[in-house]
């Protein structure tokens, strides 16, 4: 199992937003779409940072007008990508180890998907799950 | 109107492809609690279970028990099953259409995914996939020819389709005579000259995606040698920091089992399997117009930013006199008629199972896919049935809702009598049982599990149609 596998179920739709727009408008992107984190991506949609429900809270109890400053301020910019062939078993490690919830996809600098730790968790529940059904039947039905 | 469901008006879905994930959603759409449901399974061959009849190697035999559970699922009155049916061709999405209020896809990755490297389609040269459903009887292969004369034999990739057919290879004909591999293969591998195959990796040890018992069976045949060199199986810095790290036990096995074909000396069993690691084909060489070689490239290791270790090609180069070439690189799905597709992955596309219409990204009322059309060709079979359960999960949760197809005749006779007409060659469950009990019965006298059919009109003509 890859990112690939991962993302092909997903419909390949990735939420973004600009730098220049609001965190009121990141807010208002996260709540709509019911996700955790937007990528942020420049005018060639090309990504450059990300923006999570965990920064906004954090910097909330600080900054009390928060809400009208531009995502550029906020956003983590050294953000870790992710590619189609990455593997499931070094992902979920890298995302377990740095805590990182959400591993933007990029093929040639563009955007193709996004993994949360959420579909990760779920892939590898998946890979068990269908590790543990495919020996329950060697067991269960064995006729030769 | 009250939302179908009930005795009196049951929730009628087709499903499209009578391989693991047609069987598991089946059996979960049949037994879910509080909803009536009918199901008619469809397939564009005459038998059912596709990669485990026709993938799951003949060696395998312990691996297609699975089948006594889809046996289960087809003895359920609320289930019938249509072969020898395809989609596209017989029935259109508007026919099922017309008599569904659900159809989901679960065609599975039926294409193989290309090299791109010069020489690829030279003969000598073939997709490992075609070599898998030729030996294993599948009708629309049954013609194909594979050069077996050569003594050299290169298998590329580390997967399991891999392994599979460089076992296959490498079995004597003794061997492969107690398994129900296609009587026409038996003949042409008997006469096989292979002596040395090769299995080549791009990465190294630690990341060949074949399971321990995969590679544990390859170095206990009867008939070859497993061998691998000492200098590209010892671990790379990346890797053995990676281990180290995860504390991957089962990797750690896997490495140790493959330096262990690396310390010992063949003892002169007939066959030799060469396992390569690190190593990339660039190009395929030709004599005569036949493969003569392949020009490896050396890899080095390199961690993603997301910590994968990827191949990556140096400029060492090195030549490999192999006259027989078999690519397993991986399939891909290809498209059906009428069903929003997803290029860039090669599936249908989907979220979680509902086709989306590719335009709204919203998805379509009463389409659906599971498996490897849904998510690619990854797991194993077992895979599939939570990958089935998701899709299942949002079909009864849709149908609740009354987002379904409207079907102007949802009975199951007017469907019958459609398919009928489309198709009057079409196989039910019980005749698939008779021709079962035939191939069986076949075996028997020959000591195996069974002798398939592998041609369509043997399978009716045996069935008196």
């Amino acid at each position: 199992m890859n990112i690939a596998h991962m993302l092909a179920r997903k419909g390949g739709h990735v939420f973004t937003v600009r730098p220049e727009q609001t965190i009121r408008e990141a807010l208002a992107a996260l709540a709509t779409h019911n996700i955790g984190a937007l990528v942020v991506v420049d005018e060639n949609d090309r990504p450059i940072g990300i923006i999570s429900e965990r920064d906004i809270v954090r910097w909330a109890v600080l900054d009390e007008h928060l809400f009208s400053r531009p995502v550029r301020e906020l956003m983590t910019k050294n953000v870790i990508v992710g590619s189609p062939e990455d593997d499931l078993k070094s992902v979920a490690h890298t995302m377990t180890e740095m805590r990182v919830r959400h591993l933007p996809v990029v093929v040639g600098g563009r955007l193709v998907g996004i993994v949360s730790i959420g579909d990760v968790v779920k892939a590898q529940r998946d890979e068990y799950e269908g590790e543990v059904a495919t020996l329950q039947i060697q067991i269960t039905e064995d006729r030769s | 109107m009250a939302r179908p469901g009930n005795d009196a008006r049951p929730l009628r879905v087709a499903i499209i492809g009578a391989g693991p994930s047609g069987f598991y959603a089946a059996e979960q759409l049949l037994s879910h609690h509080g909803l009536v449901v009918e199901v008619d399974l469809f397939d564009r061959l005459p038998t059912p279970y596709g990669l485990v009849r026709y993938g799951v190697a003949p060696d395998h035999q312990k691996i297609k028990s699975v089948t006594a559970a889809f046996d289960r699922t087809a003895a359920n009155p609320r289930f019938r099953f249509f072969g020898n049916v395809e989609f596209g061709k017989h029935v259109t999405r508007e026919d099922l259409a017309a008599h569904y209020h659900q159809i989901l896809f679960t065609t599975g990755a039926q294409t193989d995914r290309h090299l791109g490297i010069p020489g690829e389609n030279l003969a000598g040269s073939y997709p490992a996939t075609e070599f898998v459903a030729w030996y294993n009887g599948h009708p629309d292969y049954v013609n194909y020819q594979f050069d077996v004369q050569q003594e050299a034999a290169a298998v590329i990739g580390v997967g399991n389709v891999a392994v599979d057919v460089t076992r296959i290879l490498l079995r004597s004909p003794e061997e492969l005579a107690t398994t129900d591999i296609a009587d026409y293969a038996l003949d042409v591998l008997g006469e096989s000259r292979v002596k040395e195959v090769y299995l080549l990796g791009r990465r190294g040890p630690a990341q060949a995606a074949f399971t321990n018992p995969e590679i544990r069976e390859l170095g206990e045949l009867p008939a070859a040698d497993a061998t691998a060199l000492p200098e590209e199986v010892a671990l790379d810095d990346l890797s053995k920091a990676f281990l180290d790290r995860t504390q991957d036990r089962t990797t750690m096995k896997k490495v140790e089992i493959i330096q262990g074909f690396a310390a010992h000396p063949p003892s002169g069993k007939p066959r030799k399997l060469i396992m390569r690691f690190l190593v990339s084909p660039v190009e395929l060489t030709a004599a005569d117009g036949h493969v003569a070689g392949m020009r490896l490239a050396r890899n080095i290791l390199q961690a993603t930013s997301a910590g994968t270790l990827v191949a990556k090609p140096t400029d060492r180069r090195e030549d490999l006199p192999v006259g027989l070439i078999f690519r397993a690189v991986g399939y891909r799905g290809i498209p059906l008629p009428g069903v929003p597709f997803n290029q860039d992955w090669g599936v249908i596309l989907n979220e979680k199972g509902r086709v989306l219409d590719p335009a709204s990204k919203e998805p379509v009322a009463g389409l659906y896919a599971a498996g490897w059309i849904k998510r690619g060709p990854t797991g194993v079979i077992g895979t599939n049935k939570p990958d089935a359960a998701e899709t299942v999960a949002h079909m009864v949760e849709d149908a609740a809702e009354g987002k379904a197809l409207t079907p102007t005749e949802p009975e199951a006779g007017a469907a019958e009598a459609l398919i009928r007409e489309r198709q009057p060659a079409y196989i039910s469950y019980p005749d698939w049982q008779k021709l079962n009990e035939m191939e069986v019965q076949r075996g028997k006298a020959a000591g195996r599990p069974r002798v398939k059919f592998t041609r369509v009109q043997d399978m009716l003509a045996a069935l008196g149609r």
